[in-house]
């Protein structure tokens, strides 16, 4: 079956890692576009950690962090979710809103920092989609900004469904001096990992 | 100082007093914990959903609220503590991301807590004290000296049940 993230060498997690690659670098491609910046990407790095090793690489369970969350629905369905450190997120508002200096995320750096996700995770889907074929979108969305723990327990659950792992793509975007890391959980919903691989031609045998 | 053992998601830990068992960021899971005021035997369960019955991979017993609940009563038993003597209290369920649609994925804090809840009754444990739901993650510290439940948030304050 292919509702089953735990063998490391299984189909769906390559098929996974090769859509984050993609999704991440047309991601940096919009962000670049939208900041009318030069924007510089490492190649993201696709990770599959147990549940308690994912906070870990964040700082900890109760680090502070800055998530947007979104419902992804059509042929397709699940959520995909961008996770940013405080420190990190504060220099994208600065970058956007052009130097606006911000110690407590307020209402308006809350709606910079949606609009950023809103961008990031549609480009995103949108290679997932031409990558596919797959006709997708996402919803408004949603911000969150808490404990690291608490935050990536909504992925965790909805991987927890089909695995004791966790998939995330890693993506750091590089600007002058500023280094802002990002991380993108992309969960398709228990039943939609078929029809991904079926998109893409594979066959699962396994 | 008294001994602090840290609980990861599915997970579950037993300790005696003066025992402290913690729990860091939980956010749509829920953090179980037990005690038998008589030994001073405390566990703690991090589960993540409500039934290992809907699930087919279901092989790990820690991650459900159903045979990990089962799970910390076998081993707090096995190290002294007496069933009907029991007490619960319960944190964590919350819904970190907020949507008008009634979306299953978005519910799945609530759930485990009505899960939860039914279980424990099923187990004549009488819930004691909790702290479940709202939009924001929890840490918990657990006290196997008194029972007693801390709660600490980020920006929520900080509570003890």
């Amino acid at each position: 079956m292919s509702d089953n993230l735990d063998n490391m060498d299984s189909l769906v997690l390559d098929v996974l890692k090769e859509v984050g690659n993609i999704g991440a670098g047309n991601a940096t491609t919009a962000l670049a576009k939208m900041l009318n910046k030069k924007i510089d990407m490492n190649v993201p790095k696709v990770n599959v950690l147990d549940f308690n090793d994912v906070a870990d690489l964040i700082g900890g369970p109760e680090t502070l962090v800055c998530s947007i969350f979104f419902k992804i629905e059509g042929d397709l369905n699940g959520s995909i979710m961008f996770m940013l450190e405080i420190e990190s997120s504060k220099i994208l508002i600065n970058l956007l809103l052009n130097g606006y200096e911000t110690d407590k995320i307020d209402d308006f750096a809350k709606s910079a920092l949606n609009e950023i996700g809103n961008i990031l995770s549609g480009a995103y889907i949108s290679s997932l989609s031409g990558l596919t074929g797959l006709n997708m979108k996402i919803s408004v969305p949603s911000l969150a900004i808490d404990m690291a723990g608490a935050i990536l327990s909504v992925p965790a659950i909805e991987f927890g469904k089909v695995s004791d792992k966790i998939l995330i793509i890693e993506t750091e975007f590089l600007e002058g001096k500023d280094n802002v890391r990002g991380y993108f959980f992309l969960v398709p919903e228990y039943g939609s990992y078929d029809v991904l691989l079926k998109s893409l031609g594979v066959t699962d045998n396994g | 100082m008294d001994k602090v053992i840290k609980v990861g998601m599915a997970d579950l830990k037993t300790t005696k007093s003066p025992g402290i068992l913690i729990t860091l960021g939980l956010g749509s899971c829920i953090g179980i914990c037990l005690y038998d005021p008589v030994t001073k035997v405390s566990g703690m369960a991090h589960i993540m959903l409500p039934s290992s019955k809907s699930i087919k991979n279901n092989k790990n017993i820690y991650k459900f609220a159903d045979t990990g609940i089962e799970k910390l009563i076998n081993e707090m038993v096995a190290i002294g503590a007496v069933k009907r003597r029991m007490i619960s209290k319960i944190a964590g369920g919350a819904q970190m991301f907020s949507f008008s649609s009634k979306n299953d994925i978005m519910k799945i804090g609530e759930r485990n807590a009505i899960a939860v809840k039914k279980i424990l009754k099923e187990f004549n444990i009488p819930i004691k004290a909790e702290d479940t739901g709202g939009n924001y993650g929890r840490t918990i510290e657990f006290h196997s000296l008194n029972g007693k439940l801390l709660v600490k948030t980020i920006g929520h304050g900080v509570r003890e049940i």
